[in-house]
């Protein structure tokens, strides 16, 4: 059972993502930071640990999340405190080019 | 299959060939369904690599948050990616296809100085790129 302090916040799951997620655009978790928020998700949908997480529980590089506007890399890193009601953004890195 | 209406393939033109020779880059924005991906919106998103902007694309993270929030608000979603090869053909290259994610649509714009030459799309399945058709509609 969460405790009094539980702090809920959802999190938006991108399409390449949703697989992992059972389909899910959104999840609501519990999380006083955002690395304890995305542990949660992937307690909640374990698919999405290996995407997310390095096996140090390290945020993956080619994967960035945002609180609100703001890059979680900028707010701190996982460490970041989160606002009960807090919407973060699973945003995948986007990149290519010509042969 | 694609659906990509003719004003959202002209605007696609307009934005590869205004940066040529260097590659454009952005996001599709509109509706998933299971056998189809329908495109409503085509945002342009700023290219981080500058160093190698002939050749590469990153797009800006902070902008692409922001087109994904928005897209939400109109009930929207991000379906897909699109960038340009100069005087390069409409195909993936390794290196799209080492950072592409399955899920989204890829479209890419042959772009040489006569113009828009190809237009093509692309989705990532079992780690290789397979085209879809792209088909002319707003649903």
């Amino acid at each position: 059972m969460d405790s009094v302090e539980a702090v809920t916040v959802t999190i938006r799951i991108p399409a390449p993502l949703r697989p992992a997620t059972g389909g899910l655009a959104e999840v609501a978790v519990t999380g006083r930071t955002a690395g304890e928020a995305l542990q949660d998700l992937a307690r909640l949908h374990p698919d999405v640990r290996a995407r997310l997480l390095d096996a140090r529980g390290e945020l993956r590089p080619f994967v960035n999340v945002y609180v609100g506007e703001r890059s979680l890399r900028a707010l701190g890193g996982l460490a970041a405190p989160l606002q009960d009601g807090a919407v973060l953004a699973i945003v995948p890195a986007v990149a290519g080019g010509a042969p | 299959m694609l659906h990509l209406a003719t004003p959202l393939r002209d605007r696609l033109a307009d934005l590869t060939v205004a940066d040529y020779p260097r590659e454009a880059c952005g996001l599709l924005v509109g509706r998933l369904q299971p056998d189809a991906t329908h495109v409503r919106q085509v945002f342009p998103v700023r290219n981080l690599n500058v160093e190698r902007a002939r050749d590469r694309y990153e797009l800006d993270p902070d902008e692409h948050a922001r087109v994904a929030a928005a897209a939400r608000l109109e009930g929207l979603d991000i379906v897909g990616v699109w960038h340009s090869h100069p005087d390069h053909p409409a195909r993936p290259s390794e290196t799209d296809r080492a950072a592409a994610w399955e899920g989204w649509s890829y479209v890419i714009a042959s772009v040489s100085p006569g113009g828009l030459q190809d237009l093509r799309s692309w989705r990532l399945q079992d780690g290789r790129f397979e085209e879809e058709d792209i088909v002319d509609g707003q649903r």
